[in-house]
């Protein structure tokens, strides 16, 4: 073989496994952005960001994963994505709808409420029938092991923000649990109701943040799956101007 | 075709001394070239002089960089010597010299390179002794311990051993002090001029605690103490990283940890264990240990699998085989 032959060969192996290398990571960094983002904005100086959790979703692929949906704030519409946005130093005013059972955290540590606007959560439970069971709680720390009480948490760490979300308890998730995804309360699922309040960062940038509840059913020790998908208990808060 | 060289005859310009230039050369190279290392790099190696460990490490590297420049030099400069002095002439088709040994470089040669060896095996040795591990894991069982004494409270100036343990969890650290009701933060913060000894354990997967300006580096293993030692030296701020690939999210598990005035970090850490005291958060966490089975509730003294009433979908902690792995 010649040696303008060899080198032509050379040049082109190279240009293939280059192009493979940038192919294999526009094909992950595309997978990644496939999934929508919601952008709430602000009105009075603060903002309404509204999710819910659900012990299933409506995908084909994977529906017995456990989920975050968002709620689109024009349409209202749920859609299955862990991405949004919210303005720079706003008051973020988060309500979560818990209608996916109990798992105890592993570090129970983050059974305390960290990093909202007075280090509490507000919390209703509702019955199946879309009822409240009692009065609206406000408490700082929602022990995932004394009951039935954690579904999964909020957290976004840069910030410092750990937050609980509650589950239907222990008995009014039994054989009460929605089946239909997403959920509504109108749908007849039991469901805990949280709101809580925090400052967004006065400065832009993408905030990641994820369940620490191993929550993959199905996965070695629950740490598989949805805990490692983007969409499902991972996500990102864009914070813009 | 190649001939054989013609010894030297009377008359013929007397050979150089070869060796004694190019050791001078390289007297010249290397004394320049550690110089520059002793004064100039030294200062800036990395990870600092934050900690004694950071310290003994920048020492460790900087010797290194001593002993391996002249070495580096000595062989680059017989290459580049050799390319100048005894290349082929135009014209020239001879023959090298043919060589059958030579007894005294071979010599040097043993000699050079078995100093060199123990040389940095006495070195390496003395330097993992000296600041207890040198700031890496050293299992539950460490060797090499401070003279520190431990004791069941820490107080600033009473020259006691800070107990801290690092848990790791996908993907988040957070730090318990014993030593402070085992209240737990997620905020690394330690007393200066201190011995810590880290217990460093994991949740789940394994981790690896890197405090990169204390240089502290310990493994993060499920059901495992990893104990490490270091005595903050300095005054301000240091990143806490994973070092070992755990998920997705591994690149995003960091954390910033402080170094303060012993003062400030007795109020510190006694104003948070006040807090999860009356916020029922020190009730809510296991009793301190040195490592966590994370399927069981210790205050139940129950497997997780089986407690009554944690039934939710699914309500209980997903063990190694549930139900299989994809």
């Amino acid at each position: 073989m010649s040696v303008t032959a060899r080198a032509v060969s050379l040049a082109v192996a190279f240009v293939v496994v280059v192009g493979l290398g940038v192919f294999v990571a526009l094909f992950y960094i595309g997978q990644a952005s496939s999934l929508p983002t919601v952008n709430y904005t602000a009105s009075g100086g603060q903002v309404n960001v509204v999710l819910q959790e659900d012990p299933g979703n409506n995908t084909s692929s994977a529906p017995n994963w456990v989920t975050y949906y968002t709620q689109d704030p024009t349409t209202k519409d749920w859609l299955h994505t862990t991405l949004f946005s919210v303005p720079a130093s706003t008051k973020v005013n988060v309500t979560i709808y818990g209608f996916d059972g109990c798992t105890p955290l592993r570090n129970n540590y983050f059974s305390q409420v960290q990093g909202t606007i007075g280090n509490t959560v507000t919390v209703t439970q509702f019955s199946k029938n879309n009822r409240p069971l009692g009065f609206p709680q406000t408490v700082s720390l929602i022990n995932s092991w004394a009951d039935c009480s954690v579904g999964h948490t909020f957290a976004i760490p840069a910030m410092n923000l750990y937050v609980p979300v509650p589950s239907p308890n222990a008995q009014n998730s039994q054989n009460n649990l929605c089946s239909s995804f997403p959920c509504t309360p109108a749908s007849g699922g039991a469901y805990a109701l949280e709101t809580f309040s925090f400052m967004s960062p006065a400065h832009t940038g993408t905030f990641r943040w994820q369940c620490l509840i191993p929550c993959g059913g199905g996965f070695i020790n629950g740490n598989g799956g949805p805990m490692q998908t983007l969409g499902f208990m991972a996500g990102f808060m864009d914070v813009v101007a | 075709m190649a001939t054989t060289d013609t010894p030297a005859t009377a008359g013929t310009p007397a050979e150089p001394r070869h060796g004694l230039r190019m050791f001078l050369i390289w007297f010249i190279l290397a004394l320049a070239a550690d110089l520059v290392i002793w004064f100039v790099w030294y200062p800036h190696i990395p990870p600092g002089r934050m900690s004694n460990s950071a310290m003994h490490q920048q020492f460790d590297i900087t010797v290194l960089a001593l002993s391996a420049a002249p070495v580096i030099i000595a062989v680059i400069l017989y290459f580049v010597y050799a390319i100048v002095v005894w290349r082929v002439r135009p014209g020239d088709d001879s023959d090298g010299a043919p060589i059958y040994g030579n007894t005294k470089v071979q010599a040097s040669w043993i000699v050079g390179t078995t100093l060199i060896v123990l040389w940095l095996f006495v070195f390496g040795t003395v330097e993992l002794v000296v600041p207890h591990g040198a700031g890496a894991g050293e299992g539950p069982s460490p060797i090499w311990t401070p003279a520190g004494l431990t004791s069941a409270i820490w107080t600033p100036g009473g020259n006691k051993v800070l107990q801290v343990q690092v848990i790791g969890q996908q993907w988040t650290w957070t730090y318990r002090y014993p030593q402070f009701g085992g209240m737990e933060s997620t905020e690394l913060m330690l007393p200066v001029n201190t011995e810590v000894t880290f217990h460093v354990t994991s949740l789940d997967v394994i981790h690896s605690f890197w405090a990169y300006q204390l240089g502290v580096k310990a493994d993060a293993n499920p059901q495992v103490d990893n104990v490490a030692f270091t005595t903050p030296q300095a005054l301000g701020s240091f990143v806490v990283r994973c070092s070992e690939l755990c998920g997705i999210w591994h690149g995003a598990m960091f954390n910033y940890g402080l170094v303060e005035p012993q003062t400030a970090f007795q109020s510190w850490a006694s104003g948070v264990q006040a807090k999860e005291q009356s916020d029922g958060v020190l009730a809510a966490l296991p009793p301190f240990a040195l490592t966590y089975d994370p399927t069981v509730i210790p205050q139940l003294g129950k497997t997780l699998t089986t407690v009554i009433g944690i039934t939710g979908a699914p309500g209980y902690f997903y063990g190694p085989a549930n139900p299989v792995q994809p």
